[in-house]
């Protein structure tokens, strides 16, 4: 049905990219290119099928992938879902809290 | 995360038709429930209470700046959002049917709602029901009756889900490992 970066139906209005120009995080680190991580973590109210399908719905991940990520974020307690730029990372992170999950992002030491 | 499954046996109260749209098979009253919540819900994100924390989740939690920024950008949005979605759920709650984008901010409402009550309520994944003498009994009721309608919601929606996924593996785009 999506795709990253698409969204289906409808639905809550689009999400802007939220853009983060020319501000590097570390000053001293001109590495450019270490990516960055989106983790979800678990929290004891959102169902384990609901969080399956937004895995599947925002990431266009099959079921099985996206069952597996659950599952590890429920037993593990977190799981990387995405990775990538700073700007993909930070949108992918803003629409996992326009679904409602708990997801934060770092970036790879 | 908790099991929806577990909790009472699903009754498919929404079941995609012919033409695409939803029939809501709910009752009245549970009707009246999904009219009343939202607004209720509304005040406390107008008064920014703090059981709607979690509606607002950090992005950055060791860069308070890049927070702070984040917070900035892209807040307003969020809460624009789930009030436009919470606002649906109320104006649609006496509806024979829903088109796809009005069930897919039924299910943007029900997430709210049950984060804001959850966290009233302060579940746990090992603790979210109380002795029927307790005080909160009803409200723990309410939180698994929305606990249902989301898990059908998801039911309904996710037979539509390509089984093997879409993702391209386009360059610049990092998977989960």
């Amino acid at each position: 049905m999506t795709g990253p970066g698409s969204r289906s139906g409808p639905g809550p209005g689009p999400a802007a990219a939220p853009v983060e120009a020319d501000r590097p995080t570390d000053d001293t680190d001109l590495r450019p290119d270490r990516p960055w991580l989106v983790i979800v973590w678990n929290d004891p109210i959102n169902l384990m099928s609901y969080v399956t399908y937004v895995f599947q719905k925002l990431f266009g991940y099959s079921k099985e992938k996206a069952s597996r990520l659950m599952l590890d974020v429920h037993h593990k307690g977190r799981a990387v879902v995405t990775s990538g730029p700073r700007e993909r990372a930070e949108l992918d992170v803003y629409r996992l809290h326009e679904h409602g999950l708990w997801a934060t992002m770092e970036q790879t030491s | 995360m908790v099991d929806g499954r577990l909790d009472l046996v699903a009754r498919h109260r929404f079941r995609r038709d012919r033409q695409g749209r939803f029939r809501v098979g709910i009752e009245g009253p549970e009707r009246q429930l999904l009219a009343i919540l939202p607004r209720q819900v509304q005040e406390l994100l107008e008064h920014d209470d703090p059981s709607t924390a979690r509606v607002f989740p950090v992005a950055y939690t060791d860069d308070p700046r890049a927070e702070a920024d984040y917070r900035e950008m892209m807040g307003t949005q969020l809460l624009h959002q789930h009030q436009r979605s919470l606002d649906t759920l109320a104006a649609t709650s006496g509806a024979a049917t829903l088109d796809e984008g009005e069930i897919h901010e039924w299910l943007d409402a029900l997430e709210v709602l049950r984060l804001v009550l959850g966290t009233q309520l302060d579940v746990s994944e090992d603790r979210n029901t109380v002795d029927d003498t307790d005080p909160r009994s009803a409200q723990f009721t309410v939180y698994h009756y929305l606990s249902m309608l989301q898990e059908e919601i998801v039911d309904a929606l996710a037979s539509a889900l390509p089984e093997g996924g879409t993702a391209p593996t386009g360059a610049g785009r990092g998977d989960a490992p």
